[in-house]
């Protein structure tokens, strides 16, 4: 499933198009296609987006503030960025590890292992928290186990974070897969051969060739972490203030009716979505302005 | 030539590869099996029975019609905006480029609130469309509306980088070969695209089949009209039907891994065609 999740180089090449009379449309065409796209974009994209703001706004400051100051709300956000702050880390690993045995080394199988790490993108969110369910759940493989130790895997914090991991997963790994094996190994066996040890070469020459791709990775795990609902829904149980995350509060306060505070609770969410585009395009701008120098350099 | 294969330069092949297969069986593989082995418990009788009752039935014409039927919507407009994003200039078009991933990057339960606040009898959009008797919110067209937002970044991603890579001269060619505009779309554009427009089509239906939160808001749920085939698992999961819920997720699983193996074709496809490697 990767491709649409993969970062995106280039800039704009619209010049390029309309600067010839071949590729050129006329102007008809040309604003019937613009306007059909951009109405589609307005009504599909940027109304639900305006949407959550206004709505959030609608009874005012202080309902608004009311709603994100309220304990329970503060005990999403602390839950939410606690999820996140162990899934990260992990998947980050991961991904590396995963993206240097694949792309530096030649082994049977590699094909498969890349569909597999692809796998929990085409598993709907719902799966993803039911496979822990039947596992660390009440009558699961683990629960009279779990039970005898008293600790809660599901209903309870540590099924949160199983979930928003498992949803988390290929993001870094298929982030750095592609682009390790368009760069290749031989810096690393030159660096090798130079007698640098096995960490010195990661840390001194893989790493600056991957930054903007680990980078662009940990930014897209981290808003899935973050805005995960499906999965974390499943195995959370939904107790006030200690198993709810930020898009959770968002459902209970809109079930209960209190769509200004809901809208509230969900605008820090859709603040987070915008935060993270604006850096994915930075990251976007310095990886291509990186790339297109390498590129002169080499020229 | 086979001593060259063994022999490795760079250091952490075991590490590595060990550290990746054991990660992957732990979080994924094991816990995905664990569906199959649960609803092994059931009789092929049985099994047979929870997925094919009439209400779980529904939900997968629902939720597999209007996925289906998103998918082509946003084949057709992720197209024309893509092909926008690449070859005209016009004020604002950086903004919209970036907010195209809008959907990857907000919480689908954020998504899902605001559709339904867009669209429901006194929203923006729903208080013209009601006098007209056209309800979206809380029916299958609202899922459909769900699915067309959820859908949208993928046709436009992967349409994208194939527009831009095209060379000008393959149209300059056709044009002076006496081609019009709309012959050299269909005949020498539309074909390098395809691969691409079909791999984005598929992403964005497989998406669609297992999304739930953007669309519970927007649905209403209500039985043999408006449940999806994800809800059907969670309301099996609460009335502690473990069995059932996990049935149904089999049906959902061999479907997602099909639909993996048709994309992974397609990307296989569209990098033969146009050269790149993803």
């Amino acid at each position: 499933m990767a491709g649409a999740t993969t970062m995106h180089l280039g800039g704009d090449q619209a010049l390029r198009f309309e600067g010839k009379a071949a590729t050129r449309e006329t102007p008809l065409v040309k604003w019937t296609i613009l306007g059909i796209a951009l109405s589609f974009f307005a009504v599909f994209l940027l109304l639900p987006l305006l949407a959550v703001f206004v709505e959030a706004l609608r009874k005012g400051w202080e309902t608004y503030s009311a709603a994100l100051t309220h304990p329970d709300a503060w005990s999403a956000i602390k839950l939410t960025l606690l999820a996140a702050a162990i899934a990260l880390p992990l998947n980050l690993v991961f991904g590396v590890a995963a993206a240097w045995a694949i792309a530096k080394f030649e082994f049977r199988g590699k094909q498969i292992l890349i569909t597999l790490i692809d796998l929990p993108f085409s598993v709907s969110p719902v799966i993803a928290g039911l496979v822990f369910v039947l596992i660390f759940g009440a009558q699961g493989w683990l629960g009279t186990w779990l039970a005898e130790q008293e600790f809660k895997v599901i209903f309870a914090v540590p099924g949160i974070v199983l979930a928003t991991v498992f949803v988390t997963f290929p993001f870094v790994a298929r982030e750095l897969i592609p682009l390790m094996q368009a760069q290749g190994k031989e810096e690393e066996e030159a660096a090798i051969v130079l007698g640098a040890k096995g960490w010195q070469v990661f840390w001194h020459v893989t790493l600056p060739n991957i930054k903007w791709g680990l980078l662009y990775g940990v930014i897209l795990t981290n808003a899935r972490a973050m805005g995960e609902f499906g999965a974390v829904s499943v195995v959370s149980g939904h107790i006030r203030g200690q198993t709810n995350t930020l898009p959770l509060h968002v459902e209970i306060l809109y079930n209960e009716y209190q769509f200004s505070a809901a809208f509230a609770v969900a605008s820090l969410l859709a603040l987070l979505a915008l935060v993270t585009l604006v850096i994915k395009n930075w990251i976007e701008y310095r990886a291509t302005r990186a790339y297109s120098q390498s590129q002169e350099s080499q020229s | 030539m086979s001593r060259a294969a063994t022999f490795r330069v760079l250091p952490g092949f075991g590490l590595t590869l060990g550290y990746t297969l054991i990660y992957l069986s732990l979080l994924i593989l094991i816990p995905l099996a664990a569906v199959f082995i649960k609803s092994a418990e059931l009789s092929w009788e049985q099994f047979i029975g929870v997925v094919t009752a009439p209400q779980v039935v529904a939900t997968y014409r629902l939720s597999f019609g209007a996925s289906l039927l998103a998918a082509v919507i946003n084949a057709v407009f992720g197209l024309l905006l893509a092909w926008a994003l690449v070859r005209y200039r016009f004020p604002g078009k950086k903004l919209v480029d970036a907010l195209v991933d809008l959907p990857f990057a907000l919480p689908t339960a954020v998504a899902g609130i605001a559709l339904t606040a867009l669209y429901s009898g006194n929203g923006w959009i729903g208080q013209y469309l009601e006098p007209l008797g056209i309800k979206v919110a809380f029916s299958p067209l609202g899922v459909l509306v769900a699915l067309i937002f959820i859908g949208l970044p993928f046709v436009v991603r992967t349409v994208q980088p194939i527009l831009e890579d095209l060379d000008t001269e393959i149209e300059e060619a056709a044009a002076s070969l006496g081609a019009r505009r709309w012959q050299i779309f269909r005949h020498v554009i539309l074909p390098i695209l395809l691969p691409a427009l079909l791999t984005g089509f598929a992403l964005a239906f497989a998406r669609a089949v297992g999304e739930y939160g953007s669309v519970i808001f927007i649905a209403g749920n209500l039985p043999y009209v408006s449940e999806i085939t994800p809800l059907m698992i969670i309301t099996k999961l609460e009335q502690y039907d473990y069995r059932g819920a996990t049935a149904i997720a089999t049906v959902m699983l061999l479907v997602s891994f099909v639909l993996l193996l048709i994309i992974n074709g397609l990307q296989a496809w569209t990098a033969k065609r146009t050269g790149r490697d993803r």
